[in-house]
This record gives C-alpha cells, structure tokens and sequence, in this order.
C-alpha cells in the first residue's frame, strides 16, 4: 500500500466528515421516532432531544394495536402488496423477455407504443370513465392492477436479458430442440434472480406507499389501505394547529403523539425489512439496468 | 467484382421474400407475442382507452350522455382556465417548486456518489449507502406525519432545539413561506441516497486503469475525480438532467396534496391538486380534464425540446 500524500488524506478527511454528517442527517429522524414510540409520554411531549429510550413503556403501541381500522387497513395493504407485486411480474417479466429478442418482427413498432404512453396519457377523469365502464369503480381490484404494468420496468427487464442472456446460448439451446417458452423458465428466468428481486422492490415499495388509487377510486371503508387511514390519523391535526388552536384540541390525549410514532414505526417496519434481504441482488440488479437505458 | 447477391432480385421479388421471412419468423415466434398478450391488455384498457376519453376537454361532459355522445364546446375550457385567476397561480406554484427541487435536489446525489466512490473502506461505505437508503421506504403520508410531529410548535424536538438556542420557534408546517422550503428539503432528505445508485452504477463502468495510471503520474484524489469520475458519468448525468427539465411542469400530486393546509394553500396549490379537485370535487369533469390535456401536452412538448437539444449538444439523448 502506498502512503498517501497530505492532500489526500485532508481529502479523505472531508469525505468521512460528509458522510457521517450525512448518515446522522438521515438516521435520527429515524431513530427519534423509533425511540419516541416507546418513551415516556411527558418526556417526548417536552420537545426533547432525545438518544436512548427514557420511562420504556409500550403503552402506544397497546393502544394501537386495539385499533381495528389499523388492522384492516394493514392486512388489506399486505393483500395489495402481495396481489400486486405478482401481477406485476406476470405482466412485465414475460413482456419485458419478448421485447428483449431482436427476432421478434415489430419490436419496434411494440415498444413505440409502450414508450410512448410514458409521456402520454389520458389523464384523471379519462381513467376514471374507463374505471366506471368497466365496473371498477370501489373494488379491490383496482387497488390490484393499478401499479402492476410499468414501461419503466419492462424497459429495464428488457435490458437486462440483452445484456445477461448471451444471443448464442439461446441459439444453441434451439439447435437443440428447446422451444422460446421453456428457454424463458428454464433458463432466463432462473438468470435473471437479481433483476427480479429489484422489480419487485421497486413494485411493493409502490403499492405500499401509495394512497392516491384509494383516494379517487375506492370510498369503500374496508377496503381502504393502511396509507389512507394513516392519511386521516396522522395529517389531522396539521389543520388544527395551522389555525391557530392550540394542541390540546387536537391532543386532547396525551398519548397521541407517541401513539402516532408508533403507528408510523408498525407501518413502515415491514418495507423497510424487505431491503436488507433484497441488497445483495440489488446492486447487482441496479448495475445491469443502468449500464444502458 | 463479385456482383451483388441480393441484385438477382427484383424489388418485388425482394419484398414478397421479406414478407415471407416476416411471417415465418412470427409463427416460429408466436409464443412471445403470446407472452405480450397480458402487458397489451392493460396497455390497451388502462392506457390507450383513456386516450380516446381525451375529447371531453373538448365538450361539456355529463355521464348520462357518456363520452361520445356528450355535446361539443370547443375550446371554451381551456379558455376559462387561462383567463381564471388559478392559471397563473397554479403554474408558478408548480414551476417554481420544481425549479427549486432541481436545483437543491440535483446535485447532491451526484456529490454523494462520488464521495462515497472514492472513500477506500468498502465496509464505510457499505453502511453509509443502506443508511442514506432508508427514507427512501418511508411513504409520503409517513413522511409528513413524521414532520408534523417532529415541527411540532409545542412538543416537536426541532422546535426544542430552535427555542433552545435562543430563537421563537418556528411553525413549519402552517406558514406559507416555508411551505417550500419544507417540502423540497424533505425530498431532498428522502431521495439523496437513493437517487446516488444510478451514479454509483456508472461509476463502477469507469476502466480502473484509468486510476492507476492517473496515481502513477502522481494526481491527487480530487483531480481524478475531476477528471475522470465526472467526464465518465457525464453521460448519466446529461440523461438524468433531460428527464428533470422535461418533467419541469408535473409534480406528483401524492406529497403536495398532503402537505397542504388552509394556511399554505396559496403556495401549494399546483397543477397536479388543482386537476384533482375540479375533477374529483367539483366535479366539473370537462374543465379538469381540459387542464390535464394542457399539462400533458406542455410536458411532451418540453421533453422533446429537451432531448432534441441536448441530443444535438452532446448526443445523449432519451430516443
């Protein structure tokens, strides 16, 4: 190993310097929210600044986890998720294999027609319309399909069997009698586990962040996801307090604040999971699809 | 001189083979277009049957006579949304938080990027990307609850933390001229780590060779980063700016329509909440969608301006 000279070392010194402000600016809020949901009440009422748990108690979460909107909202968000993130492979998986096959008469005349509703659409009322024709209109299963078809993700499925599908391994393959569908599951899909893994990813993070599908096409109570009865429990007193009203108005509990902590720390645990288990194929997955767009 | 093979042919000769070639190929390949059949569906009922809804900008829409059959108005909507009051508001709104958003929010990934490429401990640097990842899952309701909590007149911490060195605290949340800086800078917050990937994935396609021999001729660290990290992401970076300049007028509606408040709505009302509520609310079903016909065309508009010229600058370019 060489010695460093000074210069690089001072800038070497920087570059921590700016990443570990960098990680605590991204971190705390994190963890002050964490941390909050099961401190003390009065404590976190106090606007502290808080680094460790103080009066440890679990009183928030108990009063959540009596909640049944909570409940449902949760296990109708992890059945969209789940639902979701399927339909969504189903659908761009084999397209995005198709459109990578430089044999296939018309590709670009297919691929035309998906880019260009990247950039084109119809618009809110016009989907709505359709949504209404077709009887969509307050049921699960608009909160299902809206969401599985991206031309983004086909684009980067597609790049990725140009890329880590060999042309002549397919040729061989059919020299040797084996048809286009069981070379797409014998072989491309089991190549392509990284690519995968960030689709899906990239598609439940989606489904289960989003309340705007809810909010135009679903009134239905039931069927509202977690995001939604967030939406109410968490933003309503924003209103209160821009006002001018005090906070006891609208904390007339003095729990709520940490109770809202720990809603938000029960509602976002499980997509936040889901990364460290996808990570090690993520980069890889990453790295292929940016290679070339 | 070997004549040329394909001169045996006449024109005709060569198209009916190309057809024939054609078809051949489509039948030996009919299983992929089978594979295309459930992304067309939805392209067709969620995408193109949409479009063809696009006419009620142009009528006076009512359900009871549906698309087709509603009475025309020509261009009596668009005309009533330029001379409203709104037009202007909600496309500065949108404008200038986008404009802000681009210039707080864009380089910073690139900075990051580059940072965390040239630290030499892998494991550093390893920790500091799943860190700076994480809000990325934090969803937008999330997120504002969080800020909500934490901005806090009260029993927020960061308003304990102004008060404690000395400042009134301060209402985040309900005033109108922070409206932007708060959602900007909470986006920024959110997506810096997640936005470095791409970066980072262009610069481990950087030949190595280049850093070696730079360090044999004796360039210092910011040097090479000078220049050779960023003439080697350049590309990237011109690809990413075309998509942001060419998304200039449409901001998601997700975010800003749960920051907004009767205190802010002066600020936060922007093109994308304004279609909604006309549309969803209002229900005045024409007048919204004549609007969502404007934002849409300006924004095609804009994106092939943009990557005309920067295909023309430097030759990167989206199509």
């Amino acid at each position: 190993m060489k010695r460093m000279s000074a210069g690089d070392r001072a800038v070497n010194f920087v570059f921590y310097l700016f990443l570990i402000i960098l990680c605590i600016l991204c971190a705390y809020p994190v963890w002050y929210t964490l941390v909050a949901s099961i401190s003390g009440p009065t404590y976190v009422n106090s606007g502290a600044f808080i680094l460790i748990p103080r009066d440890i108690q679990f009183a928030a979460y108990k009063y959540a986890f009596n909640q049944p909107q909570l409940w449902r909202g949760y296990g109708n968000t992890i059945m969209y998720t789940v639902c979701g993130t399927m339909l969504a492979l189903f659908i761009c998986l084999p397209a995005g294999y198709s459109l990578s096959r430089k044999d296939l008469p018309f590709r670009g005349l297919i691929m035309a027609l998906f880019v260009f509703t990247m950039y084109f659409s119809g618009g809110l009322i016009p989907m709505y319309i359709v949504c209404k024709t077709l009887g969509l209109l307050n049921t699960r299963w608009i909160l299902i399909l809206f969401g599985s078809f991206s031309v983004y993700n086909i684009i980067l499925i597609r790049t990725n069997f140009q890329s880590g599908l060999p042309e002549e391994m397919r040729e061989a393959a059919a020299i040797d009698g084996c048809s286009n569908s069981r070379f797409f599951f014998q072989f491309a899909l089991p190549l392509s586990k990284a690519i995968i893994a960030v689709i899906s990813l990239y598609v439940a993070v989606g489904y289960w962040n989003n309340y705007y599908n809810a909010l135009v096409y679903v009134t239905d109570r039931d069927k509202q996801p977690l995001q939604l009865y967030l939406k109410q429990l968490l933003t309503v007193s924003i209103g209160n307090e821009a006002n001018g009203e005090a906070d006891e108005t609208a904390l007339i509990n003095q729990l709520s604040q940490i109770v809202r902590y720990a809603v938000i720390v029960l509602s976002t645990i499980p997509i936040m999971c889901m990364y460290p288990f996808l990570q090690k194929y993520f980069v890889q997955g990453v790295m292929i699809g940016s290679l070339k767009g | 001189m070997q004549p040329n093979p394909l001169s045996r042919y006449t024109k005709k000769e060569l198209a009916r083979r190309n057809r024939a070639h054609t078809w051949k190929m489509m039948k030996e390949n009919r299983v992929l277009y089978l594979f295309l059949v459930p992304a067309f569906i939805y392209l067709v009922l969620f995408e193109y049957w949409p479009m063809y809804g696009i006419q009620i900008a142009f009528k006076n829409f009512n359900f009871a006579d549906g698309i087709t059959g509603s009475p025309w108005a020509g261009t009596k909507w668009f005309r009533y949304f330029f001379r409203s009051p709104q037009f202007k508001a909600v496309v500065t709104n949108t404008l200038s938080i986008t404009i802000y958003n681009l210039i707080a929010g864009f380089p910073l990934p690139i900075i990051l990027a580059l940072v965390m490429n040239s630290i030499p401990s892998r494991r550093f640097k390893r920790v500091a990307q799943t860190i700076t990842y994480l809000p990325h899952f934090i969803s937008v309701v999330v997120l504002v609850g969080m800020m909500s909590c934490m901005f806090s007149l009260k029993s927020g911490w960061v308003n304990g933390l102004i008060q404690r060195m000395g400042h009134p605290p301060v209402h985040l949340m309900g005033q109108a001229k922070y409206f932007r800086h708060v959602y900007v800078w909470s986006g920024v917050w959110q997506q810096v780590g997640w936005g470095s990937i791409i970066y980072l994935a262009a610069l481990t396609g950087i030949d190595p060779t280049l850093h070696e021999a730079a360090v044999i001729d004796g360039a210092g660290k910011l040097r090479r980063i000078w220049h050779i990290d960023i003439p080697g992401i350049l590309p990237t970076i011109s690809i990413m700016l075309i998509m942001r300049f060419g998304s200039m007028m449409s901001l998601g509606f997700q975010k800003v329509y749960i920051m907004q408040n009767s205190m802010n709505i002066s600020v936060s009302e922007v093109i994308s909440t304004y279609i909604y509520k006309m549309g969803m609310i209002d229900r005045r079903y024409s007048y919204s969608s004549a609007i969502n016909l404007f934002n849409t065309v300006i924004n095609f508009t804009l994106l092939t301006i943009v990557n005309q010229i920067s295909g023309r600058l430097s030759g990167n370019s989206l199509w």
